[in-house]
C-alpha cells in the first residue's frame, strides 16, 4: 500500500463519541441579553458580586469586536442563535451519586469515565460537566481529608464565595478578550480546585466536559488556586456528539500559583471535529491563563488537541514571580478541514523566571495548523530565559502548517531562544518501517507518535497512553 | 488497501512444503527500473537457491543499492519492465511491508534514524507482524523482551540500545549491529545486505559477520552487496557477481572477487565476459 493510500485510510476513522444522550433538558430560549444574563444568575442563585461580574462582563462584550488576527476561516458566529443555558432536567440537589440520572451516568461509563463508586477511577477524581452544569464530583469526602476542595463552580460560588471573589478574574479580567468577556458574562459551570497551603493534592484531579445539545453554547470556567508550596495535577478531557450544526465552546480557566506551588494542567481535547467535508464540529475559543504570582512558582500546560473544528486557544503563564517557572507542552493534530490557530504566551515580569514551549503541530487532509505564541521579557526580568521549539509536520500534499512567534524583549540581560522546524513524513523513515514488515497506517502512526513523544512524556502517567492512543485512532484504526 | 487483501493467497502459510536446500527463492528476469525518466538498472537477471549465499560488488553508482530497494519495494523506483518472483509469486504485486512479512529482508546501508520510537517497541512491532503472517502468536511484551535479549547476544549488542530511539545518535556500527538484530528477529528467507560491512572497524566486521554466519541456514539465502573482500573473506559466497552500468556483467566464484581486489574494476571493463571460462551457472 502507498503511503498516499494509507493516509487516506487513515483519515476516514469514524469519531467514537459522536452519540447523543436522549434526557430532558432544561434549556431557556435562544439569544443573549441582559435578562438572559440575570436569568442564568437567578437560576444558580448566585450572590450579588457575581451578578455585577456578570453584568460589567455582558456590557464589555457588547462594545467588543471578535478578533480576526487568527489564521482562522469560519462562518461568522450568530450569538443570537444560542442558547446560554441548558441542563439536564433533575433534582436540585444531589446527596450521593444514587440520585444522578442514570442516563447521565451511562453516558460518562461510555465515555469511559466511570463515576459509580465501584468503577469509578482509582486514584483519579473526577467534575462531570454536562452543558452547563455540573453532575457529579468523585472523590470529595477523600480530598476533603487532606483539606482539597473540588468541587463546582456552582458550588464553590455556595460554599467559598469569599475565595471565588477574590480570584475570579484577577488572571484572566473580564474585559481580556471578546471570548473572555462572553464566557464571564454566561458561564454556567466548571470546576474549582483550592489546595491550602504546603499541601500536595494525593490524587489526580480531573474534569470531564461533555456537550450534548447540538444549539446549546458550553461556557465553563475553572478556577485553580495553589496556595503556597501546595501542588496538583489537574486534567481536563472533551467530547461532544456528531452534528451537522456547529456549537460553540468558550470557555475561561484561571490559575493561580503562590509562593512554591505547583500547577500542572493537563488538557486531551477531542470536540467533535466536523465531517470529512468540514460539516460540523466544535468551535472551540477558549482563553486558558496562569499566574505564577508567588517566588519559586510553577506552572505547566500540556495539550494534546485532537478535536474541534476551529480552535483558537493559547494557554499562558505570566511569570510574576521571581524565579517562576513556566512550561508549555503542546501537540495539535488537524486533520480534513480542520483549523488549529494555538500556542502560548509567557510574560516575564520577574526575574529569573524561566519558561519552555515545545509545540508539535501535525496536519493532514486539508487542515491548517499554526502556532502562535508570544515571548515577553519585562525590563525587570533580569536573567529570565526563555526556550521555544516548534515544530511541524505534514502529512499529504493539501495541508498547510504555519508558525507565528513574537518575541519582545525589554530587558538586555534575559536570553530568549527559538527553534522552527517543519517536516513531511519521511518517506525513507515509512519505507524503513514498512521494510519490516510494520503496515502503512501503524507505520505512519508510529512516526507521528515519535515526533510527538517530548510532549507525551509530560502527561501525567495514568494519560499518556491514553494520548497516544487518541492520536493513533485520529490516525488510523489501532497501533502496535 | 486493496492489496492487504491478497496476503490470504500468499505462499507462506505454515501449511506448505518446507523449503529444501536447492530450492529457487528469488529469480529475477531482465529488470529494468529506474527514478523518473532516468532509468538504473538495464536488464538485471539474477536466481538465488536456499542455501546460496551470493555476493554483489561493482562500482559506486552500479545500480547495486537500487536493485536491493527495488527487491525490497521502495516507492521511489519503478519498475519499467522485467519481473521478480519470490517463491514463485510476483514479488513486484506486493507492498514492501507484505514482502517483509513473507521473508524477504533488506538490510540497509545507511537505516534511517526514526526520533520517538523506542527500539524495542519498533522491534516488537516489527517482529509480530511477521509472526502473525506466519500463523504465529504475537508475542506479549515480557515474553519479547526476554526474546530479543536473548537475540542481541547474537550481535553482542547492549540491551540499553532497547531503551534509545530508532536508530537515533548509534554510531554506524551500531547501526548496522541493530540492521542484523532485526534480521535476527524476522528470520527472513531471502536476506539482502547492503553494504553491511561499509564503515565498520575490524572488531565491529567481525561481530557482524559472525551474526551474518550464525543467521545463514541451508533453507536461506543471502546476498550480500560489498566493496570490499574483506567480508568475503569472513562468509565465502558461493557466487559473486559483478554490476556495472545496471547489468550484471560477470559472475564467478569467491575467485572473482579476489581478482577484483588485485585488479580492480577496470579489469572487467577491459576483458570480455567470455574470458574466464570459469563462470559457474547458479
Amino acid at each position: 500500500m502507498s503511503s498516499a493510500a494509507a493516509i487516506e485510510a487513515l483519515t476516514t476513522t469514524p469519531y467514537r463519541y459522536g452519540f447523543v444522550t436522549d434526557i430532558e433538558t432544561e434549556k431557556i430560549p435562544k439569544g443573549l441579553d441582559e435578562s438572559v444574563v440575570r436569568l442564568i444568575s437567578a437560576k444558580k442563585q448566585e450572590p450579588e458580586f457575581l451578578l455585577n461580574f456578570r453584568l460589567k462582563a455582558y456590557r464589555q462584550w457588547k462594545a467588543m469586536e471578535e478578533p480576526n488576527w487568527a489564521a482562522l476561516n469560519y462562518h461568522p458566529i450568530d450569538y443570537q442563535d444560542i442558547v446560554y443555558y441548558s441542563a439536564p432536567r433533575q433534582k436540585a440537589q444531589k446527596a450521593s451519586l444514587d440520585e444522578v440520572d442514570p442516563a447521565l451516568l451511562e453516558t460518562f461509563d461510555k465515555l469511559g469515565i466511570p463515576l459509580s463508586e465501584q468503577k469509578r477511577l482509582s486514584n483519579v477524581a473526577v467534575d462531570a460537566v454536562f452543558d452547563s452544569v455540573s453532575i457529579a464530583t468523585t472523590y470529595k469526602d477523600k480530598l476533603a481529608e487532606h483539606g482539597v476542595v473540588f468541587c463546582s463552580m456552582s458550588e464553590a460560588v455556595k460554599e467559598y464565595p469569599e475565595l471565588v471573589e477574590r480570584y475570579l478574574g484577577s488572571v484572566v479580567p473580564i474585559t481580556d478578550n471578546f471570548f473572555a468577556a462572553l464566557n464571564s458574562a454566561v458561564f454556567s459551570d466548571g470546576s474549582f480546585v483550592y489546595i491550602p497551603k504546603g499541601v500536595q493534592c494525593p490524587m489526580e484531579l480531573s474534569t470531564y466536559f461533555r456537550i450534548n445539545s447540538d444549539d446549546a453554547g458550553q461556557f465553563e470556567r475553572t478556577l485553580i488556586v495553589a496556595e503556597e508550596r501546595a501542588s496538583v495535577s489537574y486534567l481536563e478531557g472533551c467530547t461532544a456528539p456528531m452534528f451537522d450544526t456547529n456549537q460553540l465552546h468558550a470557555a475561561v480557566v484561571e490559575l493561580v500559583a503562590l509562593d512554591n506551588a505547583s500547577i500542572k494542567y493537563s488538557t486531551v481535547q477531542n470536540w467533535y471535529a466536523g465531517d470529512k467535508d468540514g460539516k460540523g464540529g466544535i468551535y472551540n475559543f477558549v482563553t486558558k491563563r496562569g499566574l505564577c504570582k508567588g517566588t519559586g512558582s510553577r506552572i505547566s500546560w500540556t495539550q494534546v488537541e485532537t478535536g474541534s473544528a476551529i480552535t483558537w486557544k493559547y494557554p499562558s503563564c505570566v511569570l510574576r514571580g521571581q524565579d517562576s517557572v513556566g512550561e508549555f507542552y503542546s501537540v495539535a493534530l488537524t486533520n480534513h478541514h480542520q483549523q488549529a490557530d494555538t500556542g502560548t504566551k509567557m510574560v516575564h515580569i520577574g526575574p529569573g523566571s524561566r519558561s519552555t514551549i515545545i509545540s508539535k503541530g501535525i496536519s493532514s487532509g486539508h487542515s491548517v495548523n499554526s502556532y502562535r505564541g508570544l515571548v515577553s521579557m519585562g525590563p525587570n526580568a533580569r536573567g529570565a530565559r526563555n526556550f521555544s521549539q516548534c515544530d511541524s509536520m505534514l502529512i499529504g500534499d493539501e495541508a498547510a502548517a504555519n508558525t507565528h512567534p513574537y518575541i519582545q524583549s525589554r530587558q538586555p540581560e534575559a536570553t530568549v531562544e527559538h527553534e522552527a522546524s517543519t517536516c513531511r513524513i519521511s518517506e525513507d523513515q515509512l519505507f524503513y518501517l514498512q521494510s519490516r514488515g510494520i503496515g502503512a497506517e501503524v507505520a505512519v502512526s508510529m512516526l507521528v507518535s515519535g515526533f510527538c513523544r517530548d510532549v507525551f512524556n509530560q502527561l501525567p502517567m495514568e494519560f499518556a497512553a491514553e494520548a497516544d492512543k487518541l492520536l493513533a485512532l485520529k490516525l488510523e484504526g489501532s497501533v502496535g | 488497501m486493496t492489496s492487504t487483501e491478497t496476503i490470504s493467497t500468499e505462499t507462506t502459510s505454515p501449511c506448505e512444503a518446507p523449503i529444501q536446500t536447492g530450492d529457487l527463492l528469488l529469480s529475477i528476469e531482465d529488470l529494468h527500473a529506474g527514478v523518473g525518466e532516468s532509468e538504473i538498472l538495464r536488464g538485471v537477471s539474477l536466481q538465488i537457491r536456499a542455501g546460496e549465499i551470493h555476493a554483489l560488488m561493482g562500482r559506486n553508482g552500479s545500480g547495486k543499492s537500487t536493485l536491493s530497494k527495488v527487491i525490497a519495494g521502495h516507492p521511489a523506483y519503478t519498475v519499467t519492465a522485467g519481473t521478480i518472483h519470490y517463491r514463485g509469486q510476483n514479488l513486484l504485486e506486493l507492498s514492501p511491508e507484505e514482502r517483509a512479512c513473507s521473508g524477504v529482508f533488506l538490510g540497509f546501508q545507511y537505516p534511517v534514524e526514526i526520533p520517538g520510537v523506542s527500539n524495542l517497541e519498533f522491534l516488537r512491532v516489527s517482529c509480530n507482524a511477521r509472526r502473525q503472517h506466519q500463523g504465529q502468536e504475537e508475542l506479549d511484551t515480557f515474553t519479547f523482551e526476554d526474546h530479543v535479549r536473548d537475540t542481541m547476544a547474537i550481535v553482542q549488542m547492549d540491551p540499553a540500545f532497547l531503551e534509545r530511539s530508532v536508530n537515533e545518535g548509534f554510531s554506524g556500527g551500531e547501526k548496522k549491529r541493530n540492521e542484523i538484530l532485526q534480521m535476527a528477529l524476522l528470520e527472513p528467507l531471502v536476506a539482502i545486505l547492503d553494504e553491511t560491512d561499509s564503515g565498520l572497524d575490524i572488531d565491529a566486521l567481525r561481530i557482524v559477520a559472525n551474526g551474518v554466519k550464525r543467521l545463514a541456514r541451508p533453507t536461506t539465502a543471502t546476498l550480500l552487496i560489498t566493496h570490499y573482500q574483506r567480508l568475503l573473506d569472513a562468509i565465502t559466497p558461493d557466487f559473486v557477481h559483478v554490476m556495472a552500468e545496471g547489468r550484471i556483467l560477470r559472475t564467478g566464484n569467491k575467485d572473482l572477487a579476489m581478482a577484483l581486489e588485485q585488479r580492480g574494476y577496470d579489469w572487467i571493463d577491459e576483458t570480455d565476459e567470455t574470458d574466464e571460462g570459469e563462470t559457474p551457472q547458479p
